[in-house]
């Protein structure tokens, strides 16, 4: 135990792969990235299921995967656990035959008892002789869940495991995981495309796209700090826009920023020359409304005002997009508790002000090649 | 009622059952799964049976195992014996042409298992033997159990290849459909008729006897 994965991966056809990335014991990892961004590729390399062109694996000391030395161990010999994306369950057997099919050679009544074990700790124990044809995803997902954790793996691989499942069920399942981790002390990496999933589950990121790895880093971080215009994209960041810093001020840690008419203060963002073109971001949640209604001392933060063009309530949040006086052509998103959408009126073609928090707002260098 | 014919029709069909069970599992596997780059050629090759006349398998068979062939004079010095027109080359006939009939379905039966599912038996630990036996085996048992049955009746109900290679020797290679062949050429309809009742029930007994037996096995382990 305590060991850690460590892979570096470099692929060909069908699309190149160039992976780096390292998942420590008792870690979650979310591997990130759009559908055909490569993910379930890395994550068969790892379980030895798929041999990359070149690069090394290797748990702890040893070496599962090196292309220079020939190095290949199986699946069988890695003990990995994994969790398909549609769970792969043995159709043939129930729930605890399942489990017990991973659970080697030992004597029939411990594998049984293991097993039942097993699926009690995924909250089965009442459906073990049911086949996989007679359970819900859910059900199913646990069942897997189980089976990946029989061999007590040295790695869990979890395969976008939420993906087949309904939102209700997918919430209760991810509680469920969080329960679970406190328990797992191995290494954990999932592989998803849902940036909310892996922000919840996983204690790092790592942003693939186009079969690279662009970013690792704590969720909050790569999320609210990318490190290129096409992560702060990939992250589903919208406002993102062209400026200009035009001069920092090391005494007031602060930096100042030229956004159209707008000057706006930043924090202390030093690594860019007085005078580039950068990129800048700001997360939606960090646009503020001004409320006619009750004015406060933070208006007066990167104010900024604008007519709504786009104003659509999801449920709980509206999202709302604004067309900023003076900065033609781009929108400002935000969201807004429906309920205060609704309290202050707001509607396409109104006019309203908002403030940009300063600590929000993120320095990006212009092009991808930084 | 020509027993010894019979008898040797239902020895012919079970014995190419039972050689054709590991070829074909194995044939169709790796058409299965595997690509390989003769692999159309092989394909062509394997449903020839079906599209060329029985005769003209026969023929090829015929010339391929007679004694002007080195397996054939090979056979020969062997077992003191020529291979056509005995037993033993009409069972190896009878593989040939039958092939296809257990080689499809039992490769539609690998095809149609995931896999993923073979991937995660690896993940779990399994050996390739014990995927084998435990997941791939009784996933594609239905497929298997179809193949067997379609040779099985195929073998019974064959004419022209049994003929060309194994001739009509009594007892031999003398099969039933060429027993009642022989009879209707003779004008006895009575006996003709007898056979064709006789051999109507045996293979729909068997067959649904095959089927209901693997049908409950089904039941008690799908």
């Amino acid at each position: 135990m305590g060991a850690q994965l460590n892979v570096n991966l470099q692929d060909g056809a069908p699309f190149p792969l160039n992976v780096q990335l390292s998942c420590a014991a008792g870690e979650i990892l979310a591997l990130v990235g759009p559908s055909g961004s490569g993910k379930s590729r890395v994550l068969r390399c790892i379980a030895g299921l798929y041999r990359p062109k070149h690069g090394k694996i290797t748990f702890g000391d040893v070496v599962w995967y090196d292309a220079a030395n020939s190095v290949n161990r199986s699946p069988q010999q890695r003990q990995i656990g994994i969790v398909f994306q549609n769970y792969a369950l043995f159709p043939h057997l129930s729930a605890i035959k399942n489990v017990m099919e991973a659970l080697g050679d030992r004597p029939y009544s411990e594998r049984c008892a293991r097993a039942a074990e097993l699926l009690n700790l995924v909250n089965l124990g009442g459906l073990a002789n049911r086949k996989p044809t007679t359970l819900s995803g859910g059900q199913q997902q646990r069942v897997a869940v189980a089976r990946a954790l029989a061999r007590d793996p040295n790695v869990l691989l979890l395969d976008e495991p939420f993906s087949a499942v309904d939102k209700a069920t997918r919430q209760r399942l991810y509680r469920e995981l969080t329960d679970l981790r406190r328990q797992l002390r191995m290494p954990v990496v999932l592989v998803t495309h849902d940036l909310d999933e892996a922000a919840l589950l996983a204690d790092r990121l790592c942003i693939l796209h186009h079969g690279k790895t662009l970013q690792e880093g704590p969720p909050f971080d790569v999320m609210v700090k990318p490190a290129t215009p096409e992560i702060a994209r990939l992250v589903g960041l919208k406002n993102t826009f062209e400026g200009r810093v035009i001069e920092h001020e090391v005494n007031n840690n602060r930096t100042f920023l030229g956004w159209g008419t707008y000057t706006l203060v930043t924090s202390h963002q030093p690594n860019f020359l007085e005078g580039s073109t950068i990129t800048w971001t700001i997360p939606n949640a960090q646009v503020i409304l001004h409320r006619p209604d009750r004015p406060s001392r933070g208006e007066n933060e990167n104010p900024v005002s604008g007519i709504i063009v786009e104003f659509v309530p999801l449920g709980d949040q509206t999202n709302v997009a604004i067309a900023v006086d003076g900065v033609s052509g781009l929108r400002l998103f935000m969201n807004v508790p429906t309920h205060v959408a609704q309290r202050n009126d707001l509607a396409v073609n109104k006019r309203i002000s908002v403030s940009l928090l300063a600590t929000g707002i993120h320095l990006i260098p212009l092009s991808d090649d930084a | 009622m020509n027993w010894p014919s019979l008898i040797l029709s239902l020895k012919l069909a079970v014995w190419t059952m039972v050689v054709l069970l590991p070829i074909g599992i194995v044939l169709s596997r790796q058409l299965a799964w595997r690509s390989f780059p003769t692999k159309g050629l092989l394909e062509a090759a394997l449903v020839l049976p079906l599209v060329l006349p029985p005769t003209v398998l026969g023929f090829y068979l015929m010339i391929t195992l007679g004694g002007g062939s080195p397996i054939g004079q090979f056979y020969e010095a062997v077992f003191g014996r020529s291979l056509v027109f005995s037993f033993d080359g009409l069972l190896i006939a009878s593989v040939f042409f039958n092939l296809p009939f257990a080689v499809l379905p039992m490769r539609r039966a690998f095809e149609t298992i995931p896999p993923e599912v073979r991937e995660a038996a690896a993940c779990c630990g399994l050996s390739s033997r014990r995927i084998f036996w435990r997941i791939e085996l009784p996933l594609a048992w239905p497929g298997i159990l179809s193949a067997l049955v379609l040779t099985f009746a195929h073998t019974i109900g064959e004419f022209g290849v049994v003929l060309m290679v194994g001739g009509n020797i009594p007892g031999e290679t003398e099969t039933i459909a060429i027993a009642i062949y022989d009879r209707v050429q003779a004008f006895d309809n009575a006996a003709a008729g007898l056979m064709s009742a006789v051999l109507l029930v045996v293979t729909l007994t068997a067959i649904g006897i095959t089927y209901s037996a693997t049908s409950s096995i089904g039941r008690r382990n799908p």
